[in-house]
């Protein structure tokens, strides 16, 4: 069949063209003027290249930022994709009990970012905190405004109470488009558990596992509110993070050139990787494919 | 491999059944010999599947043992009973080659690779699939998933029974003949005890040596599939087995002959006092039409090749009949029923007749 050519259907593009332009790539335009532009206020405008890139790329303030996110990351997928599968696992699969342990795991990600920040800022306190607190009265030794280790710990764990609902929940949807057929195969084939999760489970979860993997890492390596209603980024910079970083820069020391060279990086990286993870992650598809 | 007994087994799938309706099993005592061929047999949601899958112990029955030979197998997992069962859409393991997946069952039982290597060999030969050994599972299609399946369930020479739930489902058709015949060579090769689920008659009887029809969730005849044919034990099965099915006919049962209205047919033998609903059975192949007999109306002739099916009406009931060819329809057509062919019916089942009691 001949296909009708008509270019003027482009124009019905137009009206999401124009939204767009004005949510996301004008306000991004200005970030990009700040970023090649020096200014004194007064709208004047000063050309400066790529100097504040050149700045930036060579700041040890970005280095160890851009390191400390890239550590927590890690950390926190390491620890709430296993967790959440396992979570996924044993979740009841019908009943009353699975209405509850759906609603119970999806609270954590109903409570605003600032509110979980505040939660756990008290919740740690030596004084008040019931945590803080209890593990004071065990003579252990605990303290998230002083010892950036403390700081750490509770950080990672606030992200994982937070965050390893969606893992879970998008695992168990997964697990629950598994045919019952298959488990009753595995069992006449006399199939172990771990054979059961490595070849019938995981195979099937892996679609929604992609989509947890890169959820959860662009959350985590743009994370803000939370960590800084927490601690603020301290104690020190141990837990300056680089949206943290960047709001100081930005907002506190009103360093808008370089805040703004910066964030266009930030942004290009995010992009980066989660392009290389999902690229990665289909190749290794097509690969079984084959 | 042993025999399997199952003893006053009933099964529901709810939590608290009160009447028999609630019952996707009734209450049944059946025994499966060992090394037999058995087609289980029967329409849609009959309880065939039902039945397999307590065999196999993917369903804990509400009541009753099964045995494997004299062992009590009720309370035993899946995995402690080795038994193979092929289901009616393919499982295959997707990230696993196809050498993986037959290789599968075997691994699991802890065998040594070389066994492994020369069985998973044989089995891709009797399946077609030596030359795709290497590839994945998945991707593949629908019918050669399900030959992966198949050969799943056979790979394993020591279980105690293969279970299949209509396994040709998806499969072509002239696949499912040779198939077939495979499955049937494997039995007389190895001698497993065999069950086979079908609501398919062609393949029940051209398979088994013994086919189990089911109704309702009752066993309610088991025999060859020539007395499945001449002596069906409940109305279900006249109507299920045979193209077309047995004809039935309301009739009053009076010593040697049937009354049809007033019309008298002679039975070949004296039956006693018959009660409630009474039906004389005779099958379309024992029903000659010529101008003697007993007067009925043609409604539609159909040419199936080899033979006419007439479908005919007797004072309302409908009757069908084999016309041989070569026959033409007499001008005023009539029927007569072949000597000691016809089967009398209380209630839907057989009443076997005192003298010799054949069948039931």
């Amino acid at each position: 069949m001949e296909k009708t050519q008509n270019n003027k259907a482009w124009f019905l593009v137009l009206p999401v063209l124009v939204l767009v332009a004005f949510s996301a790539i004008l306000p991004l335009m200005t970030v990009v003027n700040y970023a090649f532009n020096d200014t004194f206020g007064n709208n004047e405008f000063f050309w400066a290249g790529l100097d504040w890139f050149e700045d930036q790329i060579t700041s040890d303030r970005l280095h160890d930022a851009l390191g400390r996110q890239i550590l927590f990351s890690l950390i926190i997928l390491a620890i709430e994709v296993p967790l959440g599968i396992f979570i996924a696992l044993n979740m009841p699969k019908s009943g009353f009990w699975a209405s509850f342990c759906l609603v119970l795991m999806a609270l954590p990600l109903l409570i605003p970012f600032n509110v979980v920040g505040t939660i756990w800022q008290i919740f740690g306190r030596v004084d008040i905190g019931l945590l803080g607190h209890t593990l004071a009265a065990l003579g252990i030794d605990y303290n998230y405004t002083n010892d950036p280790l403390d700081a750490w710990i509770t950080v990672v764990i606030m992200d994982v109470w937070h965050w390893t609902s969606l893992v879970a929940l998008l695992c168990y949807a997964g697990l629950q488009s598994i045919p019952q057929a298959y488990y009753q195969a595995a069992k006449i084939d006399q199939a172990t558990r771990w054979s059961v999760f490595r070849y019938i489970e995981l195979p099937k979860m892996k679609g929604v596992l992609l989509i947890a993997v890169l959820l959860r890492f662009m959350d985590s390596f743009m994370i803000y509110t939370e960590p800084f209603v927490l601690t603020g980024g301290g104690p020190g910079n141990s837990t300056t993070f680089l949206s943290i970083d960047l709001a100081k820069m930005a907002t506190g020391q009103f360093d808008l050139g370089p805040a703004a060279a910066f964030s266009i990086m930030y942004f290009l990286v995010i992009l980066l990787i989660s392009w290389v993870f999902y690229t990665a992650m289909t190749n290794l598809d097509r690969e079984e494919n084959r | 491999m042993s025999r399997i007994t199952l003893s006053n087994l009933a099964h529901s799938y709810l939590a608290n059944p009160t009447s028999d309706a609630d019952y996707a099993l009734k209450e049944m005592d059946h025994v499966w010999q060992d090394g037999g061929a058995y087609a289980l047999l029967g329409a849609s949601g009959c309880g065939k599947t039902t039945l397999l899958n307590i065999i196999s112990g993917l369903v804990r029955p509400s009541q009753g043992r099964v045995l494997f030979g004299d062992r009590d197998v009720t309370d035993a997992a899946t995995t402690e009973r080795n038994i193979a069962q092929v289901f009616q859409f393919p499982v295959v393991y997707d990230t696993m080659t196809v050498r993986d997946n037959l290789a599968f069952p075997l691994r699991n039982r802890g065998m040594d690779a070389a066994y492994i290597a020369k069985r998973v060999g044989q089995i891709a030969q009797m399946i077609g699939m030596e030359d795709i050994l290497n590839r994945k599972a998945q991707g593949l299609t629908a019918d050669a998933k399900q030959k992966i399946s198949l050969g799943r369930g056979m790979v394993r020479e020591d279980v105690n029974a293969i279970l299949f739930d209509e396994p040709l489902t998806v499969i072509d058709p002239h696949m499912k003949w040779e198939l077939r015949t495979q499955l049937k060579d494997l039995h007389r090769e190895f001698g497993h005890t065999m069950i086979y689920v079908t609501h398919d008659q062609t393949e029940a009887l051209t398979f088994a040596q013994k086919v189990v029809v089911m109704h309702e969730g009752r066993v309610v005849q088991m025999g060859t599939p020539e007395e499945l044919f001449e002596t069906p034990a409940h109305t279900f099965v006249g109507y299920f087995i045979g193209s077309p099915g047995m004809n039935l006919l309301n009739a009053e049962i009076s010593g040697s002959e049937a009354l049809l209205g007033g019309v008298s047919v002679p039975l070949g033998a004296a039956y006693g006092q018959t009660t409630g609903r009474t039906q004389i059975g005779i099958r379309p192949d024992y029903v000659t039409i010529s101008d003697q007999g007993l007067p009925v109306t043609v409604k539609r002739v159909e040419d199936v090749g080899r033979h006419r099916i007439v479908r005919a009406e007797f004072q309302g009931q409908p009757l069908n009949a084999i016309l041989p060819e070569g026959m033409t329809i007499p001008s005023d057509p009539r029927v007569a029923f072949a000597a000691g062919k016809i089967n009398v019916y209380a209630n839907d089942w057989r009443v076997a007749p005192p003298e010799n009691g054949r069948g039931a």
